[in-house]
């Protein structure tokens, strides 16, 4: 049973003091004053006046940046759904596997995740390059294919042109998709893992098929480990800064380089403030869907 | 009639639920192998290439490696990383412990707010949190300049512990949730005082747990650009933002040769955790 402070005030005082203290200070403070600059004005370089204005929601909410934001919600969709279709499988045959080949998978699919983001995005841009591995590998395929069709009789191919894989926003989802494929298929493979088996060996021996085993019996079991995959995922693809920096054109900007931008070189910080709330307050009602969707499915059964 | 040979072909495939051994599962999860290692092993193969530029193999070489050891600033950053996520761990494995035995042990008034804004640092999108901290440590606690090091890295410390510390406190709580209050209660009846029954019962109990978050909390720390491009300043320069300036400027393999010291780095560091977790883990049942 939990203790009451009231019996150990001075075991309470001892524990508690030094993380609830240093939460205030160095995370409740810090946000609460952005929250109040997103409330205030530029009077100069660097003075800022809190005149409880909203002028600097109203300019968020103008169509140039409502675009940004619905940008950076599409491209984070989009990585969240690719994620799922290539980590849902990923993460069956993980659960499935004999337990020694289960720790190496697993350990295989993590080893990335514990690895620099930075550096992950630095070697996408070697291999997605124009002189990289992935067009490297399609001219050849390309030169051989034309070969073989001289060899039939046929016109070859014209010349190779190379794929312009990176700075457009390809390259963003293909970079977002590389970095969060990980956080999708922990929370999948532990919902899969922790699965009664028997009900998916009922519905194969009444004789649905895989596919249909799978839509039907293993999906909507699976179904919590699912919803906080796609939560876990979508989260920090939404507010992604680096990889859009890096791998993304001019047009592939999201939110979080808008932000970047007002804090550092347009030096407009109220404003950047605002930004930064309303990426927050996104961030929050996803969170929420999240848990009114985990409640509803609990509910049914 | 049934041949011999589809009699075997049937006794051979798998079972209806060995999913790893069929085939399409084969190719998804070895594609997705490849797709997930290909870029970062040529990023190693490249450090070794005598060409400035990362395109064609021309010949085996270590000098990116004499090169980078000898650049006194990216050792500087390197360095730097390497006493923040040092710093970065104890603070917060000390931290997220309390916080953890806190929310356990205790039932107090403002609890479920406690409780929230622990994890919002977890869920508060990087940005945010390093914007946030840039303008806390610009306008409202200006970090002194010109300090010696290592407390010139302070700001970045304090970031980093901020976003650490929730994540260690969520592990070890994790952990806790198997503890036998008994043992506790035992403890002090036999005449132990608080601070001995925490030190010599729980805190071994929390053990894997607390490598486990320390362990996170480190990576973490090691793993964090954007929250320290905006803390760090023109002194404390950190390896990501060092490897990202020179991103910025040109790209030699340097770069690769200082990526793949730090992939080994925590590749290491990662070995020697799980085996110490499972060291503990094994000991516990044994005993």
């Amino acid at each position: 049973m939990e203790q009451t402070w009231r019996q150990a005030k001075a075991a309470f005082a001892a524990i508690s003091i030094p993380p609830i203290a240093w939460l205030l200070l160095f995370f409740i403070v810090p946000m609460a004053v952005i929250w109040a600059y997103s409330f205030g004005e530029n009077t100069g370089p660097v003075t800022i006046d809190f005149t409880g204005t909203f002028s600097n929601y109203m300019r968020a909410a103008e169509p140039l940046y409502l675009e940004i934001f619905w940008k950076s919600v599409l491209v984070a969709g989009l990585t969240t759904i690719l994620c799922l279709l290539v980590g849902f499988p990923v993460a069956l045959a993980i659960a499935f596997a004999s337990p020694r080949m289960k720790a190496w998978l697993l350990l295989l699919i993590m080893l990335p995740f514990w690895t620099n983001l930075l550096i992950r995005t630095y070697a996408l841009i070697a291999v997605l390059r124009e002189q990289g591995y992935v067009n490297f590998t399609l001219e050849w395929l390309w030169s051989n294919a034309s070969g073989l069709m001289t060899l039939v009789g046929l016109q070859p191919l014209g010349e190779f042109e190379p794929l312009t894989l990176l700075y457009n926003n390809t390259a963003v989802v293909i970079g977002l998709v590389y970095v969060h494929l990980p956080f999708m298929v922990l929370p999948l493979y532990s919902a899969l893992d922790r699965m009664d088996r028997s009900l998916m060996e009922a519905s194969l021996d009444l004789g649905a098929g895989h596919m249909r085993t799978i839509m039907q019996v293993v999906v909507p079991l699976a179904a919590p480990g699912i919803a906080s995959g796609i939560l876990i995922t979508f989260i920090p693809a939404l507010g992604a800064y680096l990889t859009p920096d890096l791998l993304g054109g001019t047009d592939s900007q999201m939110i979080a380089n808008v932000i970047e931008r007002q804090f550092k070189r347009a030096n407009d910080w109220p404003f950047g403030a605002a930004l930064s709330f309303m990426l927050m307050y996104l961030t929050f009602i996803a969170i929420a869907v999240q848990a009114l969707v985990q409640r509803r499915s609990e509910r049914r059964r | 009639m049934t041949t011999l040979s589809q009699r075997r072909a049937r006794r051979e495939r798998p079972g209806p639920l060995e999913y790893t051994k069929r085939w399409p599962l084969r190719v998804i999860v070895l594609a997705t192998l490849a797709f997930l290692y290909l870029p970062l092993i040529t990023l190693m193969v490249f450090s070794f290439n005598t060409s400035r530029r990362n395109v064609v193999w021309q010949g085996f070489t270590t000098d990116w490696y004499v090169k980078a050891f000898n650049n006194e600033s990216l050792l500087q950053a390197f360095v730097n990383s390497l006493t923040i996520a040092f710093l970065c761990t104890i603070i917060s494995v000390i931290l997220g412990a309390l916080a953890a035995v806190m929310l356990w042990r205790f039932r107090f008034p403002g609890k479920t707010a406690v409780e929230g804004s622990m994890a919002l640092p977890i869920v508060v999108p990087e940005i945010c949190l390093g914007v946030a901290m840039l303008v806390f440590f610009a306008r409202v606690l200006p970090w002194p300049m010109g300090l010696p090091w290592p407390l010139n890295l302070g700001a970045i410390t304090i970031a980093h512990v901020s976003f650490s510390f929730p994540f260690v406190s969520t592990v070890v709580r994790a952990r806790l949730a198997s503890f036998n209050r008994e043992l506790e209660e035992a403890a002090k009846d036999l005449g132990a005082s608080e601070w001995r029954t925490f030190w010599d019962v729980l805190v071994p109990h929390m053990q894997p747990g607390l490598i486990a978050g320390a362990l996170l909390a480190f990576t973490l720390s090691l793993d964090d650009f954007v929250i320290t491009f905006f803390t760090a300043g023109p002194d404390t320069i950190t390896f990501p933002v060092k490897v990202y300036s020179m991103l910025r400027f040109s790209v030699t393999p340097e770069v690769n040769a200082a990526s793949t010291v730090l992939i080994l780095v925590t590749v290491v560091l990662t070995a020697v955790g799980l085996q110490m977790q499972n060291r503990t883990e094994a000991d516990k049942a044994k005993a």
